[in-house]
């Protein structure tokens, strides 16, 4: 565990900052939370709305299992309480995007309870730089409608579209301390998120936004009053929004002010944070259990099977690479930090290494640094994705297995992968086609090596005198005879052997 | 408990039901009045008595994942949604402009 | 020829098969009684004799065809106007709803279609079935009719089945749906001398169903007697996956299996529903009520249910808290009225809509069930109230574990003239002392009518049946059904 040491410098001396998440992440599911509606991203205002979902006198909810399944999943992949027993509230509030007049959503008994997230603060030494975030749970409750503001002068425009959606609140416990760990801390969810497939992760699209928890104290006081800022919806945005939040409060109360207790909303544009004016109004959301819906009661088949339908999670799988394929605790971290990335490596190496006719530990190194320093920087300059990448992992694989086997060199291979990227052709067509192939036959060069021997006799006597560093010139004159073809490794152990 | 003219107002705006000066006075009385009838509830001895959840035993079902599986609570029907409308605009419900 | 519109359910639905009569001959009659009340008794808000003739013509073609005839074939009823019905005004009787045309029908009114029924049109309500006398609704008071001898005087027809239970009284519909979420429908059936069932919660799909207090609402059948509500009962139950509190059981025979002979049935009477103030004319239709079941063969035995006294208060929490979130959706962005003042932003449209809409009784309950559920005072309120509720219910299952069946008067006195308890909203709620308890056990209930008070006015008689067991209520019923011979009617005036 590591001590933050960020702090706010202010007049009166340094500030720490406490931080705390409140994630909203929609569930990857086919239909709503409580209708039959499907949720898909980007459809035509108001065409995937229900009868339930708009709030007709007489609708009823009935809550998908699916949702309530993937909420599950994320909580044991968390390590978190799961409680068999839970329900629904009604959270009642006033908003065009909310058409019952209530959210249903889970105060009293939520599904999920304590759990935890460890952090990386330090991707170059993750051994020594972990910090652990306590989850206080997870809820299962529906997203809104969306208001559109600026479609006519006088009217707001409301599409449900939205309204409905599964959404899981992951809280987080008030345990990071400075910007990068609460940047560290969302990253991270999103990946296990991303290996369960409880969420999409899709940041720009709204599937995950974050409510920061914000508040300022000098060093081992207590907790100063927090604002909360609204559906912030990236990474960087959460560090900035804290960033300037915790600063303002400095501010605020180094002028000798009081912090409010506030709603507030973040401007992406300005990288600052302000009041919200429409939801000042005094929050008093008359929480009662929905008595539309009875308790939720799962059954120990249903939490194994969920239990069971869990993938490895990025933690294990880093430790996995580090121990049984010998990978660097960075090279690890890199390939675990996304679950398509990993999806991507193990395919990699399952195939170079049917290809190379080896183990996969065999190849590992050799796949997971081509991938990080090749594949990844080649990716970088066309300015595209693994998951847009041209190059397949069986297409990799391929090329890789001609690096392992000795037919093309390493530095052939940068050119080889350049040529894949730009033509989509595969790698044993490229090296064919540009005549890459190095000899590799010991045979070829043997003979090759005979006839320099023999044409540099003098040399020979005197590398056999002790001028061992003629060593170079004998292989220097065998890959010019051999045009630059000639495998180095086999040309090195032949001219070694002859020359005793 | 009871319930003043301050509170009322503040009910009645919690609720969303506008109220004039001579509604609230004439509410207060009769909201004490039930308040005040409601709370002989205090005498009842409820230690070890969990709260009514299901009044006939019962837990909840769970639906399978599937889309407009029943066109009464799928999606789809635009125009079934916004029929009622008071201000249909373009597929949308129109509201008075809301500044956030 | 006989006036069809004196005839029951069962008699409609037998003669059509029969071809004693044709449905389109029924659902004319009945179109016509309508109409002809309609001014005096404003019991429909909406009358639609062409769904009347239409279903009836389905019937009739389908009777010619020879093809297998619904429970309801040919029979045309009211529909509470709080059941969505698809292409047709429906307002909950609240002007917040004026105009609103379900694009949906409820599961309910569905299933009474499919059963061979037809509809006469929307019956009147308490606005929003808040209400014990039918002087809520938007659209005006429903006027019973029955009357003091001697007296002009506008009786309650009870509430907040009122339209359902005037109608039937005068004839207008041979059977209603009403719903129960404190009493509708049974003390609506007491003070106009017919019979009214509500099912045990979760029967009857609430799907489509405006709703008042989810906890406690329940749709149930009103007609004149005990078959023809058990007829139609089973038209109207069965699970629906839409509502997720309906009960995923089979719909039992019960009219197959309707028996008033009562051996080795226990009834019980519980002593606290002997309440301070009672009339005695109350007493005298119980003690008459115990003296048929034992009759009946039934062993009748004494037995407590020690939180009665606190049912009503507990109500008056839980159905205006619930009531208080489900009627958050009026708000006049969807459907419905909108109040839109010059210059008002989105909130003020809310606040002004919900004050245009709402009539004061639902602002009432509104407010109560608001306060009951703010921050500081939901524990006190609320919870205590569905703590109390457990012992409620705790106390109707020590007194099953002894005893078939409850009986009960329905009603602490017999009708009241219109404007009797307007101004004290108090003595209005006292009105369902008796049917209140069984409500916030979900346990099926139902009110006959057994005599007559000292002005002619009809009284009921309450049973009350283990969870499940309507079949225990309706025999019960039965049993005193047909002891009691209750043939009154009122006296035709409108
Ligand atoms: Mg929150
Ligand atoms: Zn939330």
């Amino acid at each position: 565990m590591t001590e933050s040491t960020y702090r706010i410098q202010g007049a009166t001396g340094d500030w720490e900052v406490v931080i705390g998440l409140e994630v909203h992440a929609q569930v990857t599911s086919n239909s709503k939370l409580f209708s039959g509606s499907a949720t898909a991203f980007g459809a035509e205002p108001n065409s995937q709305v229900s009868l339930v979902d708009a709030a007709m006198p007489g609708m009823l909810p009935v809550p998908n299992q699916e949702c309530i399944r993937q909420a599950v999943r994320t909580g044991m992949a968390i390590n978190a309480q799961i409680n068999k027993w839970s329900r629904f509230d009604r959270k009642n509030y006033f908003y065009a995007d909310l058409p019952q007049g209530y959210q249903i959503s889970q105060l009293y008994h939520p599904l999920v309870g304590e759990g935890s997230i460890e952090i990386v603060l330090d991707e170059k030494d993750p051994e020594n730089s972990t910090k652990t975030i306590g989850v206080e749970r997870i809820h299962v409750e529906q997203d809104a409608g969306k208001l559109m503001h600026d479609q006519h002068p006088t009217m707001s425009y409301v599409d449900l579209n939205r309204s409905g959606v599964a959404l899981m609140e992951i809280v987080s416990r008030p345990d990071m301390r400075s910007p990068a760990e609460a940047g560290a801390y969302l990253t991270k969810l999103r990946t296990i998120l991303r290996y369960v497939g409880s969420c999409d992760g899709n940041m720009d699209q709204g599937s995950m936004r974050a409510d920061v928890n914000v508040s300022v104290r000098k060093p081992g006081e207590p907790f100063g009053t927090r604002t909360e800022t609204k559906n912030v919806n990236s990474v960087r945005f959460v560090m900035q929004a804290i960033e300037h939040e915790a600063n303002r409060q400095v501010d605020v109360l180094e002028s000798g002010g009081t912090i409010v207790q506030e709603t507030r909303l973040f401007d992406p544009n300005s990288g600052t944070t302000r009041s919200m004016r429409s939801k000042e109004d005094a929050h008093d959301y008359r929480y009662f259990p929905d008595p539309d819906l009875l308790p939720l009661e799962l059954d120990d088949a249903f939490l194994e099977d969920c239990r069971g339908s869990l993938p490895e999670l990025p933690d294990a799988k880093r430790h996995r690479y580090e121990s049984d394929l010998d990978l660097s605790a960075y090279n690890a971290g890199v390939l675990t930090a996304d679950v398509e990335t990993a999806r991507w490596f193990e395919l990699l190496l399952a195939e170079t290494a049917k290809a190379a006719g080896k183990q996969p530990a065999e190849v590992a190194k050799q796949a997971s640094n081509w991938l990080i320093s090749e594949l990844f920087g080649a990716l970088n300059k066309l300015g595209t994705s693994l998951e847009e990448s041209p190059v397949t992992p069986e297409k990799g694989a391929e090329l890789l297995a001609l690096v392992a086997k000795g037919t093309i060199s390493g530095s052939a291979a940068k050119q080889v992968l350049e040529l894949m990227l730009e033509t989509g052709d595969d790698a044993g067509a490229i090296v064919e086609r540009e005549g890459l192939k190095q000899e590799s036959d010991t045979g070829a060069i043997e003979a090759e090596v005979d006839k320099v021997l023999a044409a540099n006799a003098d040399k020979v006597e005197q590398y056999k005198a002790g001028k061992e560093a003629l060593f170079g010139f004998f292989v220097g004159q065998t890959m010019k005879a051999m045009k630059g073809k000639g495998n180095p490794k086999v040309v090195n152990e032949i001219l070694k052997a002859k020359l005793g | 408990m009871s319930v003043d003219t301050a509170t009322v107002a503040k009910i009645a705006s919690l609720a969303r039901i506008q109220v004039n000066a001579q509604e609230i006075e004439a509410m207060v009385p009769e909201l004490n009045g039930i308040l005040a009838w409601v709370e002989q509830l205090g005498e009842v001895d409820v230690s070890g008595i969990e709260p009514m959840t299901a009044v006939i035993p019962n837990q909840q079902r769970l639906r399978e994942d599937v889309i407009d599986a029943d066109p009464l609570t799928g999606g789809g029907k635009r125009d079934a949604v916004l029929a009622n409308a008071p201000a249909a605009e373009h597929g949308f419900f129109g509201v008075p402009k809301v500044i956030e | 020829m006989t006036d069809l519109t004196e005839l029951g359910v069962a008699a409609i639905r037998d003669g059509v098969a029969k071809g004693d009569f044709t449905a389109v001959e029924v659902a004319d009659a009945f179109n016509a009684n309508v109409a002809a009340a309609q001014d005096a008794l404003n019991a429909f808000i909406v009358a639609t004799p062409e769904a009347a003739v239409e279903a009836a013509r389905a019937t009739d073609a389908k009777r010619a065809a020879g093809e297998t005839l619904g429970k309801m074939a040919g029979v045309p009823i009211g529909m509470k106007d709080l059941f969505a019905t698809k292409g047709v005004q429906t307002t909950a009787a609240s002007h917040i709803l004026e105009g609103f045309k379900p694009e949906y029908e409820s599961t309910v009114s569905q299933k009474l279609w499919d059963a061979g029924a037809g509809m006469l049109g929307k019956l009147n309500l308490d606005q929003f079935a808040m209400g014990s006398s039918n002087e809520t609704s938007y659209f005006g008071n429903v006027i019973s009719p029955w009357r003091r001898p001697g007296s002009n005087a506008p009786l309650a027809p009870g509430g907040s089945s009122g339209g359902s239970s005037a109608a039937i009284a005068a004839r207008l519909c041979p059977a209603a749906t009403g719903t129960d979420t404190g009493g509708s429908i049974r003390q609506p059936a007491a003070f106009t001398g017919i019979t009214g069932i509500k099912p045990t919660y979760g029967r009857c799909s609430r799907w489509g169903v405006v709703a008042f207090a989810s906890s406690l609402d329940q749709a149930g059948a009103m007609a004149h007697d005990v078959t023809d509500c058990s007829i139609m009962l089973e038209a109207m139950t069965g699970f629906d996956p839409k509502d997720s509190t309906s009960l995923d059981m089979p719909v039992p025979e019960w009219t197959a299996n309707l028996s008033a002979d009562l051996k080795g049935k226990k009834v019980g009477i519980p002593r606290e529903y002997r309440v301070d103030g009672m009339p005695a004319e109350i007493e005298a239709i119980w003690q008459q009520g115990i003296a048929w079941l034992k009759d009946a063969g039934a062993e009748v035995v004494d037995v407590t249910l020690p939180h009665t006294q606190y049912a009503l208060p507990a109500y008056y929490i839980i159905a205006p808290a619930e009531a208080s979130s489900n009627l958050a959706r009026y708000d006049g962005v969807r459907y419905g009225l909108r109040d839109l003042p010059d210059g008002a932003n989105l909130q003020d449209m809310y606040a002004a809509t919900r004050a245009a809409g709402f009539g004061a009784e639902v602002k009432r309950r509104i407010l109560i069930g608001t306060y009951v559920l703010s921050a500081g005072f939901y524990d006190a309120y609320y919870t205590q109230a569905q703590k109390v509720r457990t012992l409620i219910s705790h106390d109707f299952m020590g007194a099953f574990s002894e005893v078939d069946v409850l009986l009960t008067p329905t009603a602490p006195s017999a009708a009241f003239a219109l404007g009797e308890n307007a101004d004290d909203p108090l003595a209005m709620y006292l009105n369902d002392v008796f049917t209140v308890p069984a409500s916030l056990a979900g346990l099926p209930a139902m009110s006959v009518p057994a005599g007559l008070d000292a002005q002619g006015l009809p009284l009921g008689l309450q049973l009350i049946g283990k969870p499940f067991d309507e079949q225990g209520v309706l025999n019960a019923g039965l049993a005193i059904e047909q002891r009691a011979g209750f043939a009154a009617k009122p006296e035709k005036w409108w």
